[in-house]
């Protein structure tokens, strides 16, 4: 950040180390964000672990377990699903895609939103106007209605899903990053840097950048939890891949194959859970990232 | 989906940055701030069906390939079907066509209903409007009440519980909360009686018209999707008010009445939410993406004929020219709303009203 510190007191720890000790002092001191975390570690761990557990035969629609759509019982402790799998099973199964699909439509999201930000901020004048006035523009415009054209058009899978979460959902990030960039920009060791005969390559990327990066985290926390709401509605709405199972699509089959009218409950219940869950953790992690970088900015 | 960082987002706000002018020109002033605006709406529109084009007509790879798909087609009639959707003119060419004829509101046939996709839209559009608007209302009044007293004391019990539940509400997909709500009160369950309806806008076989019990019939239908909604919907307009009752607390003027001797409730009442009122109404407007989102799925849960149920059975086949009809009024009703909202500002603000 400075380079006046390390070259007056090179024994000093770098002032990029003690920023983050502090961040994360900061970050424990606050139990709900220790929670989302705690929720966040333990959800990968099992979307990480299921393979060693689970088989293909236990998600295979022909020759199930059980009987289709029967209550919890002490073999299958939720239930089962319209072709007799266990829903437990299909439950922990289901996190990999969900997770998956979001993770990386958010890093979309934030290669293109930070993009934009980054060269809006930096150059300024035409350039600037035209790119927030595309930015303003693709936020005003309905988020779901895109995405479902997007994906309908593309065809039904996850990568379709997830193109279309990237494409409508990196004008937030856009705007943050612009904002930020400004506030990076009029410090003065990007003076000096200019005056050194820093390019604009170089100050964005090795200067604006490493500064503007706490940001693009903040917004990509939030994004992955707006991405993993999206992708189930996607699912439900029939988008997703049919082979797989993810939550969206347990609870379009759920619905669709006459879970409501048997009342199975058990059925309808844990996939939604699960996506309150994990949402609310990205969420919690997300606001308590936010409050500790800025805060001023979420109230 | 609704958007990704706190309900207030960058949208919100620049709705706002109209400098407030009065003065003898006012009129003039407003004629030319409409103008701007308007030209403004009519550029996003034009960029709307750019991108409308580029994902419906250019994306897809193969239109007669999806429209035959499982019927045996003849090189005869693939060829009369390329002639007739235009595809083997230039892509210019194509995109006049679309422009010119969706100005004249042609917006293509629908391929599974066989219908032109405007007088399908027409069709649905009345019970979208009275989902959309019973639970605007609804939950407009419901989270105008919670934000302001939460706003008042922030911090304080009642705030606490109602954020609290304002961003569990956001974190439950609206769908699934759809469902719920139907298996609960619809199906029933245990002690629950069935109470509603589980899907349609009316009874089958009910006489229709202005008949009370007609009315009765769809309003008992109405219940459940529209309480999803609210319960959804709510949230956004709660945080909207905290957040400008907040940006109150500290103003002097609350320190006058105050001094005059008034009672809480009048200060809060009398003085700050008039003020507070001014950015949320024209922030309100802006929701409307929000609901259309909600909208979509809801209509999906309870089969309720609007626009987002065609969407959604549109999107079974996919029917692409259902898809981009739906698409373009949702994403222009939007455009109408941003409108509305810079002008409602304007109008709202009485430092402007005045001159």
């Amino acid at each position: 950040m400075t380079a006046i510190d390390q070259t007056t007191a090179p024994v000093v720890t770098p002032p990029r180390l003690l920023a983050l000790r502090r961040f994360a002092r900061d970050f424990a001191g606050r139990p709900s964000a220790l929670a989302g975390l705690a929720i966040l570690v333990a959800v990968t761990v099992l979307a990480l672990a299921a393979p060693l557990f689970i088989h293909a035969s236990d998600l295979n629609v022909i020759n199930a377990p059980g009987q289709p759509i029967s209550p919890p019982s002490a073999r299958f402790l939720l239930g089962t699903d319209y072709a007799g799998r266990s829903i437990v099973t299909l439950l922990i199964w289901g996190t990999r895609p969900s997770l998956a699909i979001a993770v990386i439509a958010t890093a979309l999201t934030m290669i293109l939103g930070s993009a934009i930000g980054l060269l809006a901020g930096h150059f300024g004048g035409n350039t600037s106007r035209v790119l927030m006035a595309l930015t303003d523009w693709f936020i005003a415009l309905p988020t779901l209605p895109l995405a479902i054209g997007l994906a309908a058009v593309l065809g039904q899978g996850d990568s379709s899903i997830t193109i279309a979460i990237a494409v409508t959902s990196w004008p937030g990030t856009a705007r943050l990053i612009r904002a930020q960039t400004l506030a990076v920009e009029a410090r003065p060791f990007i003076e000096r840097a200019k005056a050194l005969g820093a390019r604009d390559r170089q100050l964005v990327l090795r200067q604006v950048l490493p500064n503007v990066a706490p940001f693009i985290l903040v917004s990509a926390t939030l994004t992955v939890a707006g991405a993993i709401l999206s992708e189930t509605t996607l699912a439900f709405l029939g988008l997703g891949n049919p082979t797989d199972v993810s939550w969206g699509s347990m609870i379009n089959q759920a619905f669709f194959q006459g879970a409501v009218s048997a009342g199975a409950w058990w059925y309808i219940l844990p996939p939604g859970i699960a996506i309150v869950i994990v949402v609310l953790g990205f969420t919690l992690i997300g606001r308590a990232v936010e409050n500790i970088l800025n805060p001023r900015m979420a109230r | 989906m609704s958007s990704t960082s706190a309900p207030l987002s960058a949208r919100s706000l620049s709705a706002l940055e109209a400098p407030p002018s009065a003065g003898a020109s006012g009129a003039r002033d407003f004629a030319h701030y409409l103008g701007r605006k308007v030209a403004a709406a009519i550029v996003s529109f034009a960029m709307l069906l750019v991108l409308g084009f580029v994902i419906f007509s250019l994306i897809p790879s193969d239109p007669v390939e999806a429209l035959t798909r499982g019927h045996p087609t003849s090189a005869k009639q693939i060829a009369f079907l390329v002639k007739q959707l235009g595809l083997n003119q230039p892509v210019l060419e194509r995109f006049g066509h679309f422009v010119l004829n969706t100005l004249q509101g042609h917006l293509g046939y629908s391929w599974q209903f066989e219908t032109p996709v405007a007088t399908l839209i027409l069709q649905r559009l009345w019970p979208t409007l009275l989902l959309m608007g019973s639970s605007t209302i609804v939950s407009i009044l419901i989270g105008m009440w919670l934000g302001i007293r939460s706003g008042w004391q922030p911090g304080k019990l009642l705030d606490r519980v109602s954020t609290g539940t304002a961003i569990t509400f956001w974190s439950v997909p609206t769908y699934w909360l759809g469902i719920l709500l139907l298996v609960l009160f619809s199906t029933g369950i245990g002690i629950i009686p069935p109470l509603f309806p589980a899907g349609g806008m009316s009874t089958p076989g009910t006489a229709g018209g202005l008949a009370p019990a007609h009315i009765l019939d769809i309003a008992r239908h109405l219940v459940l999707p529209c309480l999803t909604l609210v319960l959804v919907v709510f949230a956004q307009y709660q945080m909207i008010m905290r957040s400008s009752m907040i940006d109150e607390l500290g103003n002097p003027y609350l320190l006058t009445a105050r001094a005059k001797g008034l009672r809480d409730a009048e200060v809060r009442q009398k003085h700050a939410v008039p003020n507070a009122l001014l950015p949320s109404v024209t922030l309100i407007f802006l929701q409307v993406g929000t609901m259309i989102s909600g909208a979509i799925t809801v209509e999906t849960v309870y089969s309720w004929p609007g626009l987002g149920y065609l969407t959604f059975q549109a999107l079974q086949i996919p029917d692409l020219p259902l898809l981009e009809g739906t698409f373009i009024i949702f994403s222009a009703s939007v455009i109408v709303f941003n409108l509305l909202a810079d002008l409602a500002y304007r109008y709202l603000d009485p430092r402007v009203r005045r001159s």
